[in-house]
């Protein structure tokens, strides 16, 4: 199994995970403040600001762009319920 | 035998005027309808006197925009108004600042009536407006605006400002600037009907803009600061809100009570240093105890300033207040019936009224048996969209020297996530599933 590493700085924890993990799925366990709703991609909820590594993540989705779009979110701004971590480091803090 | 039903509720006859339009300035008027019988908004507010949807019709030279509409129940007395001002076939723009439905019961209808309007909402509008027209959308026009756009009218014109979350994620400011006018929606509401509609002529509506606030906006804080830090350097004459009075007399000053709202109750009496608060609740003095032993750790950090609380010992409102100011929260419980104790629910309920996003927040407490107590407060803690960086501390019984040392060493390790010198940890995937 391919491993990753993914940080959420609000916290200070850095998870070792599976590659192709959501952030989604890591973020309510350390208690980061990455909160989500729909979980579907939908109501922009889990809107996460990628500070490190967003080359590492898995491309936007026409969904995901469209909902980033109209929540008005920077290029460096991601669904944690949409995008997978593929490899190498990634951080993040709860965007928005 | 089925209770009586209650007698309609006789309304002031100063509430029931006007029957028409009411004019604002030439060519912008009000259109909206009033509700003097609610006494109960969105299950939320109580409305004293009722309120209004307030709507209103801008007239260019080259068309009517109307502004926003009105509940549902309320759709025909606001046609008529348009009616007195427009006809269908002059509207070219529609402007939803905000859709909630009792913003836009009326749309469909007036959508079917002047089917060539353009629809704008805020960018993050759109996704709730599709879904309000559902397979109509795809008849009409509908576009995104953001800050910076504008639709001219002919002679006047219309610029947006996106203001989000005040309260709702699509909720923007319509702004014409040849009069002077910002088009609020909830912004700046008040729930107070009275036909004669503007502030200088209405009852005292002044504790009904402050509750307002207070149950609809101030969960919102840092939202309403940003939008009034994008519209304060306006230069304006009326400020046109979706409910209650108009607002002609001396703008600013409402510009400037809000302002006041959104400040922390209490000023920065811990100056730069970080404020970490600890709320418990102890059956047998266990978690007090436990509770103890986190403020002494949390003060050995240097620019936290820790406050100790026994919640029993004091009303839920003012610590409320204080946690809006403040940069973390810790809450103990024992676990009783395999639940947190009441006071702590009651806190957990309430902080729904302030801004919890962001802020620190931890769980501690002694149990008998199961010990959910914790856990069921950080789910709530979460929901209120704080982050939990420790997981929470629980001691079966009394607490023993070992159980008070890790105690002292949470509170260090809260307080240093305040100050930014949390140690950063790493854990692997598996462990953390088993959390
Ligand atoms: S949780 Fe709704 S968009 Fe991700
Ligand atoms: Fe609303
Ligand atoms: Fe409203």
């Amino acid at each position: 199994m391919d491993k990753a590493t993914l940080t959420f700085t609000d916290v200070s924890i850095t998870v070792n995970v599976p590659t192709g993990t959501r952030i989604i799925e890591m973020s309510e366990k350390v208690g980061s403040g990455i909160t989500y709703g729909c979980r579907e991609g939908e109501c922009g909820t889990c809107l996460t600001h990628v500070i490190e590594g967003g080359e590492n993540l898995s491309e936007p989705s026409a969904l995901e762009l469209r909902v980033l779009s109209e929540n008005l979110a920077g290029k460096d701004d991601r669904l944690a319920c949409q995008c997978r971590v593929l490899g190498g480091a990634v951080k993040v803090r709860p965007g928005g | 035998m089925s209770a009586p039903s209650p007698a309609p509720i006789p309304a002031s006859p100063l509430s029931l005027r006007p029957d028409g339009p009411v004019e604002i300035v030439p060519g912008i008027h009000w259109i909206g309808a009033l509700d003097p019988g609610l006494r109960s908004f969105d299950v939320i507010m109580k409305t004293a006197n009722g309120t209004t949807y307030n709507a209103y019709a801008v007239r260019g030279t080259d068309g009517v925009a109307v502004i926003d509409t009105v509940d549902r129940a309320c759709a025909a007395e606001f046609l008529a108004r348009l009616e007195a001002v427009a006809r269908y076939d002059e509207i070219t723009v529609l402007v939803l600042n905000h859709l909630e439905p009792d913003h836009t019961g009326a749309v469909h209808e007036l959508l079917r009536r002047a089917p060539q309007a353009h629809v704008l909402v805020s960018p993050r509008g759109m996704q709730i407006l599709r879904a309000l027209l559902g397979d109509e959308a795809d008849r009409y026009r509908i576009s995104a605006v953001k800050t910076g756009d504008s639709i001219p009218l002919g002679g006047r014109s219309l610029r947006f400002f996106t203001t989000p979350n005040v309260h709702w994620p699509d909720t923007q400011c319509t702004w014409v600037e040849e009069d002077g006018i910002l088009f609020t929606c909830d912004l700046f509401g008040s729930h107070y009907c009275d036909g004669r509609l503007f502030d200088d002529l209405v009852g005292d509506f002044r504790f009904c803009f402050e509750y307002y606030y207070d149950r609809l906006m101030r969960p919102f804080r840092s939202f309403v600061a940003a939008a009034l830090d994008l519209i304060e350097p306006l230069d304006i004459a009326v400020i046109a809100p979706s409910h209650g009075p108009i607002l002609r007399t001396r703008p600013r000053d409402y510009l400037r009570q809000y302002r006041r709202l959104t400040s922390p109750r209490f000023a920065d009496a811990a100056g730069t240093d970080r404020s970490l608060l600890i709320f418990y609740v102890s059956a047998h003095g266990a978690t007090g105890q436990m509770a103890r032993a986190i403020e002494a750790g949390a003060a050995e950090e240097p620019g936290v300033r820790v406050s100790l609380f026994d919640l029993e010992g004091g009303e839920i409102a003012p610590f409320i207040d204080l946690i809006e100011g403040a940069d973390g929260i810790v809450l103990g419980t024992p676990t009783i019936n395999g639940d947190a104790v009441r006071t702590i629910w009651d806190l957990l309920v309430t902080l729904g009224d302030v801004e919890t996003r962001g802020k620190l927040g931890a769980a501690f407490g002694s149990y008998g048996w199961s010990g959910e107590a914790v856990r069921l407060v950080e789910a709530r803690l979460q929901a209120l969209k704080m982050r939990l960086p420790e997981p929470g501390l629980r001691v079966k019984f009394h607490p023993n020297e070992a159980d008070l040392d890790e105690a002292r060493a949470f509170g260090v390790r809260l307080a240093q996530h305040l100050t930014g010198r949390a140690q950063p940890r790493e854990i692997d995937f598996a462990d953390l599933a088993a959390r």
